[in-house]
C-alpha cells in the first residue's frame, strides 16, 4: 500500500528526515515511535503534503501511484487520512457541512455518484454511534470551542466517514486522558479491516496498549533504526530511548 | 493659494446649470422651495469632495466624475427618465427565492404604485402606508419630514436635498407590528448616462414593528449611472426596525448613499448592509444618531469586494443620550484589484452617561493586488462609559486551509468555505432564513474563481 524509500526532507532549510524506509501492506498497523525532535510529526506532514516541507531526496509510492507529486486533497482523495495532532477550530463552517463537501469532493474524485442527503445522514449516525462520538458536537463549527479530547475524538469520527485506505494519526494520545483514550482506540480497533492499515504515531507505548500494532518502528534523527513487532514498544516504555542515541552515535563514529 | 488648477468637473457645470430649470419645474411649495435653494447654495461652495477632505481621504472619486452625466428630469423631451418599466431580469436577480415578503419595485427612485405579494386585491396591512415621496412632499403633514437642512460636511446629502424628486415613504403606524418583510426593489437602468437621486422617508410610529429589506441592482450595461440616495428614518419611541440592504448592483452604478437614523427613546434599530461585487464605486455613509435614552443599535456590514471595486463604509454612531447601548461589526473580504474603507466614528456626547458602545472591523485580504484602509474614530466626552473598538487585516490561515484540503477539501472550495465562514459572523446576523441563505449564495456565487491572488 504505502512504500517509503531513502526518504529525506527538509523544514525552513533544516534537514528533518534523512533517509527514511518503510513498507505498509494492507491490514497493517505500523507503531512509529521515538523521541522528541526525531521527525515523527515531520514524517507525516510530508505524506499529507504540507507545504512548507520540502523532500530532497527519496520516493514515496501509494497504491502504485507517486504520493510526492499529489497536492494534499488528491491525497487524501486517494485514501491517505492525517488525524491531526492539534486538529485546527474553524468557527462559521459546520463539521457535518465540513464532511458533507469533503464526502462529496471524494466521490466525484473516484466518479461515483453523489451521496444523497438521506444516505449521509444514515452514514453520519451510524458512524456517530461506532466511534461513541456525541451528535451534539456534529452540528458544531468545526472543533470551535471543542476540548483536547472532543477534537480528538473528531478526528476519528471523520476517520470513520472517509474510510480511508491509509490512516496516519500523529500524536493522537497527546494530550487525551484515559476515558478519551480508550474511546479513540476502540474506535480505531473497530476500523481496522484487512484492507486498512494504519500508521500510528506516538512518543508513549501507552497508545499500543488499546491499539495493538503488528509493527514498532523506532524513528531517530531522521531514520527508522530499529524495528520490531510490539514487544520493542515494551522495551523501549522500560529502557527510554537514551541507549538507542548511545548506540546510534557508536555507529555513527 | 494653490498654484494648480483643479480639472473642471462635467457634472459639477450640468448642475450648476441645470439647478434653475430643474428647481422651478415642479409646483414646490415655499418652504420646500427655499430647502433645495439653501441645499443647493451650500453645495455649490462645497462641491464635490476631494482627498482633502478628510471624510474622502482614502475615497478619491476624481476618476468617477471625469464622465458626463445628464440630470434625472432634464433629459430629452423634458420626461423624467425615471418612467420607464423595471427590465424582468434585474428584479429577478433582486428576488429572494423562498422569501415571504411584500414587495414593491422602484426603477430610478421611483415607485409605480404596485404591491406585489400583498393580498389579492394588492393591499398591505392596516398598519402600515407606502406613498411616494413625490405626493407627500408638499403636503404640509409632512413637512416635519423634509426639512432636516443641516447636513454638516455631507456633499452629497446638499446635492441631493437641491434637486432629489421622487423615493419611497414608508410609515408604520404607532403600534402596528407588521408581521412579513417588505422587500424594496430599487432597479437603476437608463439609456445614456445619467445621475439619479432618490430620497426616501421611513418612519416607524410609536411601538411599530417591521423589517425591510432593500435590495439595489441595475447597472449591468455600459451606461454609466450616478445613483446619489438620501434616506432619513425615523425610530419613534419604543419602535422596533430591522433595515437590510443588499447592495448587488452591476458595474455600470456609482453608488453613494447617505442613510441618518434618528433614534427615539428605547428604540430598536437593526441595520444589515451587504455589498456584493459589480458597482464599481459604492460610498455608504450611514449615520445612527441616537436623540433619545435607552435606544439600541445594531450595525452590521459585510463588503465583498472583487474587480476594480471601491467600497468605503462610513458609519457614525452618534450618542448624545445616556444609556444608550451601540454595537457594530463590519467584515471585509477583498479580492482582486480592489479597494475596501472602513471608518467608523462613535461619538459620545457629554450627557450620554452610562453609554455601551462596541464596534469592530475584520477584514480578509485575499488577493495581494487589493487594499483595505481601516479606521476606527472614537470621540467621548462622557467619563461613564463601555467602549470598544478592534480592527484586524488578515490573510487565509494556512493551517485551516491545509486542514480543508487534507480532507479532500479541493483548494478553491477549501477557500469559498473559510471566506463564508468569515463571512458567518455577519450572515447570521440576519433574522430571516431565506434573507440568510440568499447572501450566502451571493457570497458563494463570486468566490470560486475568484480565489487566486
Amino acid at each position: 500500500m504505502l512504500i517509503i524509500k531513502n526518504l529525506h526532507a527538509e523544514v525552513e532549510g533544516k534537514q528533518i528526515l534523512k533517509g527514511l524506509n518503510l513498507t505498509v501492506n494492507a491490514g497493517e498497523v505500523h507503531a512509529i515511535m521515538g523521541p522528541n525532535g526525531a521527525g515523527k510529526s515531520s514524517l507525516a506532514s510530508v505524506l499529507a503534503g504540507r507545504e512548507n516541507y520540502e523532500v530532497t531526496e527519496g520516493e514515496v509510492w501509494f497504491e502504485g501511484k507517486n504520493l510526492l507529486e499529489m497536492a494534499p486533497e488528491d491525497r487524501a482523495r486517494e485514501g491517505v487520512f492525517l488525524a491531526f495532532q492539534y486538529p485546527v477550530e474553524i468557527p462559521g463552517v459546520s463539521n457535518i457541512n465540513f464532511l458533507k463537501t469533503a464526502i462529496g469532493e471524494i466521490r466525484a474524485y473516484r466518479n461515483l455518484p453523489p451521496l444523497d442527503a438521506k444516505a449521509f445522514l444514515q452514514l453520519s449516525k451510524e458512524k456517530q454511534k461506532l466511534v461513541e462520538f456525541d451528535a451534539k458536537l456534529v452540528n458544531r463549527s468545526l472543533n470551535e470551542g471543542f476540548s483536547g479530547g472532543e477534537k480528538k475524538r473528531n478526528e476519528i469520527f471523520q476517520l470513520a466517514m472517509l474510510e480511508p485506505l491509509l490512516s496516519i494519526l500523529d500524536e493522537t494520545d497527546s494530550g487525551l486522558d484515559i476515558d478519551a483514550l480508550r474511546i479513540v482506540s476502540k474506535g480505531v480497533n473497530k476500523l481496522r479491516s484487512p484492507k486498512n492499515a494504519f500508521l500510528i504515531i506516538t512518543h508513549y507505548q501507552r497508545l499500543l496498549e488499546y491499539i495493538v500494532p503488528d509493527f514498532v518502528h523506532v524513528l531517530y534523527d531522521g531514520r527508522i533504526v530499529k524495528s520490531g513487532t510490539k514487544e520493542l514498544a515494551l522495551e523501549l516504555e522500560e529502557k527510554g530511548y537514551d541507549w538507542l542515541k548511545e548506540k546510534e552515535e557508536v555507529g555513527t563514529n | 493659494m494653490s498654484l494648480i488648477q483643479e480639472p473642471a468637473i462635467p457634472l459639477y457645470d450640468a448642475v450648476v446649470k441645470g439647478y434653475h430649470t430643474l428647481s422651478t419645474a415642479g409646483a414646490d411649495t415655499e418652504g420646500v422651495r427655499r430647502a433645495r435653494q439653501s441645499a443647493f447654495d451650500q453645495w455649490r461652495l462645497l462641491g464635490f469632495p476631494s482627498i482633502k477632505n478628510e471624510d474622502w481621504k482614502y475615497t478619491n472619486i476624481t476618476r468617477y466624475l471625469k464622465d458626463e452625466f445628464a440630470l434625472d428630469g432634464l433629459v430629452a423631451g423634458g420626461g423624467p427618465v425615471a418612467a420607464v418599466a423595471a427590465p424582468a431580469g434585474l428584479v429577478k436577480k433582486a428576488t429572494i427565492p423562498g422569501l415571504d415578503a411584500f414587495q414593491v419595485v422602484l426603477v430610478n427612485g421611483v415607485w409605480d404604485g404596485k404591491v406585489h405579494g400583498a393580498s389579492p386585491k394588492g393591499e398591505l396591512p392596516k398598519g402600515i402606508e407606502l406613498l411616494k415621496v413625490s405626493q407627500v412632499l408638499n403636503d404640509p403633514a409632512f413637512a416635519g419630514y423634509f426639512g432636516n437642512g443641516k447636513w454638516g460636511n455631507q456633499h452629497f446629502a446638499y446635492l441631493n436635498t437641491a434637486l432629489f424628486t421622487d423615493g419611497l415613504f414608508i410609515r408604520v403606524k404607532d403600534g402596528a407590528v407588521i408581521e412579513k418583510p417588505l422587500h424594496v426593489v430599487h432597479v437603476f437602468t437608463a439609456d445614456r448616462n445619467l445621475l439619479i437621486q432618490p430620497r426616501h422617508v421611513w418612519v416607524a410610529g410609536r411601538n411599530a414593528e417591521a423589517s425591510v429589506i432593500e435590495s439595489i441592482v441595475g447597472g449591468e450595461g455600459d451606461v454609466k449611472l450616478w445613483v446619489n440616495s438620501l434616506m432619513e428614518i425615523f425610530a419613534q419611541t419604543d419602535s422596533k426596525l430591522d433595515h437590510v440592504v443588499l447592495q448587488t448592483a452591476g458595474t455600470g452604478v456609482r453608488l453613494v448613499q447617505h442613510t441618518t437614523v434618528r433614534q427615539q427613546k428605547q428604540s430598536l434599530y437593526n441595520n444589515y448592509t451587504f455589498t456584493l461585487p459589480g458597482a464599481e464605486l459604492v460610498r455608504n455613509d450611514l449615520q445612527a444618531r441616537l436623540e433619545e435614552d435607552h435606544t439600541e443599535t445594531h450595525l452590521y456590514g459585510l463588503y465583498l469586494t472583487a474587480g476594480g471595486q471601491l467600497v468605503d463604509n462610513h458609519t457614525l454612531v452618534d450618542h448624545q443620550k445616556p444609556n444608550c447601548y451601540s454595537n457594530e461589526l463590519y467584515k471585509g473580504v477583498l479580492l482582486e484589484k480592489s479597494t475596501g474603507v472602513f471608518n467608523g466614528k462613535v461619538y459620545v456626547h457629554q450627557d450620554a452617561q452610562k453609554t455601551n458602545a462596541f464596534q469592530q472591523n475584520n477584514n480578509l485580504v485575499i488577493s495581494k493586488q487589493a487594499t483595505i484602509d481601516s479606521k476606527p474614530e472614537l470621540e467621548i466626552y462622557a467619563d461613564d462609559v463601555k467602549c470598544s473598538h478592534g480592527s484586524t487585516v488578515g490573510q487565509f490561515s494556512e493551517e485551516a486551509l491545509f486542514y480543508l484540503r487534507a480532507r479532500g477539501i479541493g483548494e478553491d472550495t477549501a477557500k469559498a468555505l473559510l471566506i463564508n465562514a468569515f463571512a458567518f459572523d455577519v450572515t447570521e446576523k440576519l433574522r430571516n432564513e431565506a434573507v440568510e441563505h440568499f447572501v450566502n449564495e451571493l457570497i458563494s456565487q463570486h468566490i470560486p474563481s475568484q480565489t487566486q491572488a
